[in-house]
């Protein structure tokens, strides 16, 4: 058994939140991120928050070791967009191997940083974030033509083994293959993985999956019901199954809880904070999901939490009483 | 984490689990093109949308996995499988069903496993090639998570006699299992049903060979499944609808006592096997059990008699006895035969035999159903025939509620209660099926 698999026997384990928030934080300019590298690249390239890796890999590291700070026992590369077809956005294809590599350094600097400073000596572990992708499979991009594919299987394949590749040869310890929206990008992120392990003897890694319902039908954007995404993703035999963003806590509860009962794996949950309100922004108080994900754990929904930063000390405080 | 039962679960946009108190699984067939020259014709003539509708109306015939072959020599069959599964994928009604990705050449299966985001079955791979390609195609299908179907056929051939069928299967179950890390669930076998009846004594057993071997894999490795494509049985029969259509029903009864359970059909036309006409019944019974067929006896009996209802109609005629019978016994026939043609009538009929409309559905619209239900419990009559029957039974309660509303508005305080029974009945008659089903 994996030392994950050991630890998650004994408790539930938390996840750390979202990079993407955190990095508005900091208030970066075009500048930042271009960094003396990249001064002069042919393209804008602030908001590549993956880029910031290589640009600034002390504000990634610094946000790391929050979230350590604050309780993660898993924290996630900032990968999520470090793929040739999402950095074909930048013209920045040719980097996505050198960002994932970047990335995994980020996180596992942030964790001997973290340790040396605090003498925590808890394991922590590094999840390779593979995001959903900017192009899906699933469905068309052209509502007059519904048989048309902006991208093919293959290409999508392409791209992932690479990232896939740049994680492992780095070190990450977990693959998370999250935010799936279109499970047919999420099965050609499992076929990659299960071919590269394949092919490269030693290099096999956990997969967590993390799938996200959008609207109250409670089906994924390319229509499945959660008990089917499942079924089409259960060949990862992955550590946990779960649910992140789009929905808050209050929302989500009645699909983790079909979750925990469908899954033969374990379950993981990341809840925003309630939905956003007219401005975007969320009125829930950290203290109400707390309580929220407080209710999954006593009711044994959930083994791997994750939430904002904010409210990782309430939950870790909660989590380690159990 | 809970514990997860070892059932087969597939996915198109809703979740089939199956179970073993599952009845048979219905996949449609007529997405082939080398079974449906239609779909063929269609598929050919770039004609995708209509070519659409023919895997709609499969679904909507009670179809719960469809078949899709594209392998014709006139077409690019990657090309073919590509753009009809892409565009199956955005139609919710049919894409709802797990699909059946079906060709002998494993570029177009695959060409299809990289267009559907649920988890499919591959019809088929086999050691026809030798375990190496076998592996090589079994780790592909695991790589998209697929389920497969395993035809048993080895590197001497397609195996016809039951010990032949039991021994591959077995074979393969090994390597897949101990090997590969297949789940037993994951894998379904096709044991080969082939024609009978062809006047070559050494095909008279087929029937028989299969069913035996049916039953020994479901002991040898009862996780597995057992599959097959019905039409193959009655190939020589090819053009006698009814004699096809009987001898299918028959086999079907046989072979799923004997634990297949899913096979590929077409959905919209299977005759309920207590329906059969009896004659026809026990000839079929006789030619696919192989019993009474020493010198083709049987055979020649069932060839007779199906020149005679080719010829003769007489079997058509036979079928229009029915319309003799009380309005009741009219009823329950379009019922459980799932006729549309006379129901309206019918319905009016009955309707101004009772007293009041509503005891038309509570009699014998009720005693209809309460048999359909019987003969599906009995798994005498499958899902696609239910479909059929629900739909008579909605047609008939169509031609009353004008009635029922009337009647209503004339007597509102006596009419209330009575309403609501009539929607409760039919309701609950049906969840009793859908709960059998799923």
């Amino acid at each position: 058994m994996s030392a994950i698999r050991n630890l998650l026997s004994e408790r539930i384990l938390v996840l750390d939140g979202a990079m993407g928030t955190m990095i508005q934080r900091y208030k970066l300019t075009e500048e930042d991120y271009r960094g003396n590298r990249f001064k002069d690249w042919h393209t804008d390239v602030k908001g590549n928050n993956d880029l910031l890796s290589i640009t600034r890999p002390d504000v990634i590291k610094a946000i790391h070791k929050e979230y350590l700070r604050a309780g993660s026992d898993i924290i996630e590369t900032n990968t999520f967009s470090s793929t040739s077809i999402a950095q074909a956005d930048y013209d920045m294809q040719l980097l996505a191997h050198e960002l994932n590599v970047a990335s995994v350094q980020c996180a596992k600097d942030a964790i001997s940083e973290y340790q040396k400073e605090t003498g925590d000596t808890a394991p922590k572990f590094v999840a390779g974030a593979i995001g959903p992708l900017n192009k899906t499979l699933s469905l068309s991009p052209d509502v007059n033509n519904p048989g048309y594919r902006a991208v093919t299987f293959d290409e999508v394949v392409v791209a992932y083994t690479e990232q896939i590749h740049g994680l492992i040869e780095a070190g990450a310890d977990i693959l998370l293959i999250e935010t799936i929206f279109d499970t047919l990008n999420a099965k050609a992120a499992i076929f990659s993985a299960k071919k590269y392990f394949r092919e490269h003897p030693g290099s096999e890694r956990e997969i967590m999956i993390s799938g996200t319902i959008t609207d109250a039908s409670g089906r994924t954007l390319s229509g499945q019901t959660l008990e089917a995404f499942y079924i089409s993703v259960a060949h990862a035999n992955p550590l946990s199954i779960g649910l992140n963003c789009a929905l808050g806590a209050r929302e989500m509860r009645a699909h983790v809880e079909e979750l925990s009962q469908i899954a033969g794996c374990y379950v993981s949950a990341y809840p925003n904070a309630g939905l956003p309100n007219a401005m975007g922004e969320y009125d829930e108080l950290p203290t109400q999901t707390a309580a929220f994900l407080d209710d999954w754990a006593n009711q044994g929904f959930v083994n791997i939490v994750g939430a904002a930063v904010a409210l990782l000390p309430i939950i870790s405080v909660k989590l380690q009483k159990r | 984490m809970s514990v997860i039962k070892p059932y087969l679960r597939l996915s198109g946009l809703e979740p089939l689990v199956v179970r073993p108190e599952t009845n048979f699984i219905n996949i449609g067939e007529r997405t082939n093109v080398t079974g449906s020259k239609k779909f063929a014709r269609l598929i050919r003539e770039n004609k995708y949308e209509e070519a659409l509708s023919v895997a709609r109306q499969q679904v909507e015939n009670g179809a719960q996995i469809i078949d899709i072959n594209m392998d014709d020599a006139l077409l690019d069959g990657v090309q073919a499988m590509t753009t009809f599964i892409n565009l199956l994928q955005s139609e919710p009604d049919i894409c709802k069903v797990p699909l059946m990705i079906d060709s002998s050449k494993f570029e177009i299966i695959e060409a299809g496993l990289k267009c559907v985001q649920g988890k499919c079955i591959v019809n088929s791979i086999s050691l026809k090639e030798g375990e190496q390609k076998f592996i090589e195609q079994a780790i592909t299908c695991q790589n998209y998570g697929a389920a497969v179907i395993v035809m048993a056929f080895d590197e001497k051939g397609q195996a016809d006699t039951e010990d032949r069928k039991v021994e591959i299967c077995h074979r393969a179950y090994k390597i897949l299992t101990e090997q590969l890390g297949y789940k037993g669930q994951d894998i379904i076998f096709d044991p080969n049903i082939f024609a009978v009846a062809t006047g070559l004594e050494e095909h008279n057993n087929y029937g028989v060979d299969f069913i035996e071997a049916t039953r020994r894999i479901k002991q040898l490795m009862p996780l597995a499944g057992v599959s097959g494509g019905v039409s193959n049985l009655s190939f020589s029969f090819r053009g006698n609808e009814p004699v096809r259509e009987a001898m299918h029903s028959v086999f079907l009864y046989y072979a799923i006592k004997a634990g297949m359970n899913m096979g590929i059909v077409n959905a919209g036309q299977l005759v309920v096997y207590d329906e059969i006409e009896p004659q026809l019944r026990q000839l079929c019974e006789d030619v696919i059990l192989n019993r009474n067929n020493e010198n083709n006896e049987a055979t020649e009996k069932l060839i007779a008699f199906a020149e005679t209802v080719k010829t003769e109609g007489k079997v058509e005629k036979k079928n229009d006895a029915w319309r003799d019978n009380t309005v009741e016994e009219r009823l329950k026939h379009a019922l459980v035969n799932g006729i549309t043609e006379y129901i309206d009538a019918d319905t009016e009929e009955a309707r101004q035999k009772y007293p009041r409309p509503l005891e038309v559905i509570e009699g014998p619209l009720m005693a209809g159903m309460d048999v359909v239900g019987d003969l599906f419990g009995a798994g005498k009559m499958f899902l696609p025939q239910v479909v059929k029957s629900a739909r008579v039974m909605k047609k008939s309660v169509a031609w009353l509620t004008p009635f029922i509303e009337e009647e209503k508005l004339a007597n509102p305080a006596a009419q209330a209660g009575g309403a609501g029974k009539v929607l409760l009945a039919t309701v609950k008659e049906m969840y009793t099926i859908s709960a059998k089903i799923s």
